[in-house]
């Protein structure tokens, strides 16, 4: 079966994120007040196949481990359709 | 006896001529090896050069470090022969955790090539055994990624054992405690984010890369002499 | 069937009926669009051409002139380089990331057609002012796009120039000039051999590029569809890295025939071109093309954009090494047509004839416009208007504007933003008169710099050309190099309107009687027509590239003093009127009016002949330009950290900001300034010596200022514009 699997990978917290500050503090100059905090990850998204939902997120959790995603600096999320 | 050394080459690496002719220059017998063999050619010194390895797409080096060359560069680091990553090279091994630490995005979120100075923390090391400890190197960087992080814990074993090798006198990038160049435990692999192959010329506005390089060289054909 | 097609794509009806004069009968659909993208201002140079025949192209050292890839000039015995400059405005207007990026990546493929190791890039770039938010969002994506493309692909770009004026706020001009190095072989886009084989190498092809046809598409035409067809055209600088590489290799092995790049016009330019040249025909198979997405009209491959491809033609005895070599490259390559003797380019889909055209048709008999010309009336008031030279309040303010302005500060936010130092080449880099390039494992340099006052062409189009080439050939004489040969890219309004069409050949003749008398040839080049908005035309802007051999590495000059106690000398003659178009006229009299300065090109020439004979006695020299000498001495000062003290006869405003051209700030060891004055005696070269170097001021005439100062104003200038707010800077000048 064909699953799509949708990893979102973002910096860890605690990690410096210069281009979030930068577009937090774009916001404004454009009329919208009230934003406290931006961070920028990426969104990858991957057809699978597998006999499970499980199964395909559990390799794609691995993919993330192993390239996907830098476990010094990100984290990531793995969600399956 | 000359120093061999090998540089490898990824899809999108645009240095590789550029550390040829600074080695050749010196005296040494640099050849190319390309990322997609197995082996490595009997070679004392291995370089990662700098460019874009695989685009640098997901993230700079995340792909090259799955090169099938890499295997055979982890065994020479492992018998205790010589490994250099250069700029994109230093990202490769820190990816491929042959170096602590990752390499982000520069504070200012802008490429920056421009001459740096770099002051030389740790001279007992075969990458700066010909500088001395404070000494100031002059030697350009030219990068996207080059701000260096570590976590604290890993940060504080680093200072303990002399690992940080080259700090920024004026940080240009934000790398954490300015670090510029970083060895791996047992100083066989070493990893700068500046390009010392283009300050190895008077003309060209610096000789001081010269003193990483022949520090390397030295350290293999006295081993060899022994 | 096409009412009115034809006119969507951008065909007129008389060129529709010539179309079908010349098929005798309706063109297809397929055709249609071929001929829509052979027959456009950008491939066709159907407003230019008959202007453009009248440049000289010819000189023993030019090897290749124009109409090729790009022009090839041999700078040392065995020693040939490649050179060009392309533009890519409305793309780069439209989306300033890819739109400077895939300029790159045109340019560079240009010099790779020709067998050219790509070494060396140069941006002239020109926008609206920096106040429009809109100008600095332009001017972060362009420079943005190029530093992501150049640097990824591994080429340096060694120079360039940022220029900001209100004209180019809604057209800004992103031109990119290339030079390579010709390694193994000198190739040539013909399609020569019948039986050969077409071999098109590289990224898959999708829909970049196809605006306007999208007429074309299917009834069911809908918003889902639109999604499908992007416009703006994608770069990805690790293929064309390793697209270099492939035809390096290729080429150097000689497994090629011939080889083109694709640029405008997408596959159909090469086949056609190739063929026209060689005199043979092309049989294509559109689906043969290894494509990006589903479903493509056999159109849309003809004219689609997509970039990182080039055309080979290969020997059918040569094609396996060929694919072997793009293989191990990671690249696409397939065999899409054959070559035939038919002269004519025949495309097929699913076995089904979907265009059979001469290749002459779409490549040479485009038509041909003499388009109406002339002499716009609002000249005659601009030139009688006030010229801006009115006496400032205060001379040191007024020099602070002018150092500060955009046109004239550091632009070094930019170019650090380039690498500007692979392949170890880079003898000088950016913030020079012009670059010095050794070529790779030679002791052989040459120098290369952009010139494009349009200013000047805007006051006086012949005058202004003229002044363009003169820039150009004395910056390169600066550096310690020859002039030998232009490039031009040649950038105006709408041809249509007869004011723009005579700047345009005003502009052609300039260049043509300046190159002449410099002895500097045209190679080759671009126009870029179309460069207006809502009735407001850009400046007539040539942009000139101009290439020059350094006779040995020892006379590579920079313009930064290199001691204190030097003595320094001013070579040429200020004319104290030459304030027309001036930076000090529109910076501190909010004025361009009155005639340009004025040049005497015999004495320039004299002046270019006299630098090259007293190399030797040179320790730096830098020619006066934009701002006038008050700015060069401050630059030679900043570049060397040594103060000068300088003093310039005149009326103060007159002696630091006139732009009198053919003048050049020379210092010399204080042992060496007789012999130089006597030389310059001799060769009647005018001569003053103005002061000497040391201290840490920076004194001319009456101003004088403190050199951190001074450098604090230069080079913070343009940081500090870029990350400051429009509100912020308005409520600063109120």
């Amino acid at each position: 079966m064909s699953y799509v699997a949708s990893v979102n990978v973002m910096l860890k917290e605690g990690i410096a994120d210069p281009q979030g500050l930068t577009i937090q503090r774009a916001l404004p100059a454009l009329g919208f007040e009230g934003v406290a905090e931006v961070r920028v990850g990426k969104r990858i998204v991957l057809k699978v196949d597998a006999s499970t939902a499980d199964e395909a997120r559990e390799q794609v959790e691995q993919m993330c481990q192993r390239l996907l995603s830098n476990p010094v600096i990100e984290s990531f999320e793995v969600v399956v359709q | 006896m000359t120093a061999r050394i090998g540089i490898v080459v990824f899809p999108g690496s645009n240095c590789e001529q550029d550390v040829f002719r600074a080695t050749r220059d010196l005296g040494a017998e640099p050849q190319m090896v390309w990322h997609g063999d197995r082996e490595l050619p009997d070679v004392d010194i291995v370089v990662l050069p700098g460019g874009f390895a695989h685009g640098d797409y997901l993230r700079t080096g995340a792909l090259a470090r799955f090169s099938p060359i890499m295997d055979a560069v982890r065994e020479h680091s492992q018998q205790g022969r010589l490994t250099i990553g250069i700029c994109n090279g230093f990202q490769v091994l820190c990816e491929a955790g042959l170096l602590p630490g990752a390499l982000r995005k520069n504070a200012g979120l802008k490429f920056l090539c421009k001459w740096v100075e770099l002051q030389v923390e740790n001279a007992e090391t075969p990458f700066t055994s010909r500088a001395e400890r404070g000494q100031i190197l002059r030697i350009p960087i030219n990068h996207f990624e080059g701000n260096w992080y570590c976590e604290p814990a890993e940060l504080e074993r680093l200072r303990a054992n002399r690992q940080i090798v080259l700090r920024y006198v004026d940080n240009p990038n934000g790398s954490l405690e300015a670090v510029a160049g970083i060895a791996n435990d047992d100083f066989t692999v070493f990893g700068l984010m500046p390009h010392p192959e283009r300050a190895c010329e008077a003309l060209l506005g610096s000789e001081d890369g010269i003193t990483i390089f022949n520090s390397m060289i030295d350290h293999v054909t006295s081993k060899a002499a022994v | 069937m096409q009412a009115a097609l034809h006119r969507d794509l951008g065909l007129t009806d008389d060129e529709f009926d010539q179309i079908c004069a010349r098929l005798g009968r309706d063109p297809s659909y397929t055709e249609l669009a071929m001929f829509s993208v052979m027959w456009s201002e950008h491939c066709s140079y159907k407003s230019s051409r008959v202007h453009l025949k009248s440049l000289p192209t010819d000189a023993p050292y030019v090897l290749v002139g124009p109409g090729e890839g790009a022009g090839i000039i041999e700078v040392a015995p065995g020693v040939a380089v490649a050179w060009k400059i392309e533009s890519h405005n409305h793309p780069s207007f439209v989306e300033p990331f890819n739109g400077a990026a895939t300029g790159v990546g045109g340019i560079v493929r240009d010099i790779l057609s020709m067998g050219a190791r790509p070494i060396a890039l140069m941006d002239p770039l020109r926008f609206g002012t920096l106040d429009d938010a809109r100008t600095r969002y332009l001017v972060d994506g362009v420079v943005h796009g190029i530093s992501s493309y150049g640097n990824s692909i591994g080429v340096p770009t060694v120079g360039g120039e940022a220029v900001f004026e209100e004209c180019y706020e809604e057209n800004p001009l992103v031109n990119v000039a290339c030079l390579g190095v010709i390694q193994d072989r000198l190739m040539h886009g013909r399609a020569e051999g019948s039986g050969n084989l077409a071999v098109l190498i590289g990224s898959s092809t999708g829909r970049d590029g196809i605006g306007g046809a999208s007429v074309l598409a299917s009834a069911e035409f809908d918003e889902a569809s639109s999604e499908k067809r992007p416009s703006v055209q994608v770069g990805d600088p690790f293929s064309e890295k390793l697209l270099i590489e492939a035809c390096l290799e290729l080429i150097g092995r000689d497994l090629l025939v011939g080889i083109q790049d694709l640029g405008a016009g997408g596959i159909s330019c090469p086949t056609s071109e190739m063929t026209s040249k060689a005199g043979t025909g092309m049989k294509v198979d559109i689906d043969a093309v290894h494509r990006r997405e589903p479903g493509m009209e056999p159109f849309e491959v003809m004219i689609s954009e997509s970039q990182e491809r080039m055309l080979a033609i290969v020997d059918p005895q040569s094609l396996d090494a060929v694919l072997e070599v793009c293989r191990r490259w990671e690249l696409e390559a397939r065999v899409i047509g054959e070559i035939t003797t038919t002269g004519r380019v025949e495309v097929t889909s699913e076995g089904i004839a979907v265009a059979d055209v001469p290749a002459d048709a779409l490549a040479e008999e485009g038509p041909v416009y003499e388009r109406r010309a002339r002499r716009p009336q609002w000249l005659d008031d601009l030139r009688a208007a006030d010229r801006g030279d009115a006496a400032p309040p205060d001379l040191l303010d007024a020099f602070r504007a002018v150092i500060s302005s955009p046109n004239i500060c550091s632009k070094r936010w930019i170019w650090e933003q380039y690498d500007h130092m692979i392949f170890l080449g880079t003898l000088i880099g950016p913030g020079g008169d012009a670059a010095v390039i050794r070529l790779p494992d030679t002791e052989v340099a040459v120098a290369i710099t952009t010139d494009g006052p349009g200013r000047y062409c805007y006051l006086n189009p012949y005058e202004g050309a003229r002044l363009a080439v003169a820039e150009a050939a004395l910056n390169v004489a600066c550096v310690g190099a020859k002039p030998l040969a232009i490039t031009n890219c040649l950038n105006f309004g709408n041809p249509e309107k007869p004011g723009v069409m005579w700047q345009f050949t005003e502009v052609v003749r300039g260049i043509g009687d300046a190159c002449r008398v410099l002895g500097t040839p045209v190679t080759g080049g671009n126009v870029s027509f179309y460069n207006e908005t809502k009735g407001r035309a850009i400046y007539p802007t040539p942009v000139i590239g101009m290439l020059g051999s350094v006779r040995d590495l020892g006379s590579v000059r920079g313009l930064g003093f290199v001691g204190a106690g030097d003595e320094v000398i001013l070579l040429g003659v200020t004319d104290p009127d030459d304030l027309g178009g001036s930076e000090y006229a529109k910076v501190v009299n909010s004025t361009v009016g009155g005639a340009p300065p004025r040049l005497d090109l015999d004495a320039l020439r004299d002046l270019i002949a006299f630098l090259g004979e007293t190399n030797h006695l040179l320790r730096s020299a830098h020619d006066v330009g934009a701002g006038g000498l008050c700015v060069t001495l401050a630059e030679s000062a900043l570049a060397g950290g040594i103060g000068v003290g300088a003093s310039v006869p005149g009326e103060p405003h007159r002696a630091l900001f006139s732009e009198s051209p053919g003048r050049v700030v020379v210092s010399c060891a204080p042992e060496d300034i007789d012999e130089l004055l006597q030389r310059a005696r001799t060769s009647g070269i005018s001569a003053t010596s103005l002061g000497s170097t040391g201290g840490d001021r920076v004194e001319c005439g009456e101003m004088s200022v403190a050199l951190e100062q001074l450098r604090g104003w230069y080079e913070d200038a343009l940081p500090d514009t870029l990350s400051s707010s429009i509100e912020e800077r308005n409520g600063r000048r109120s």
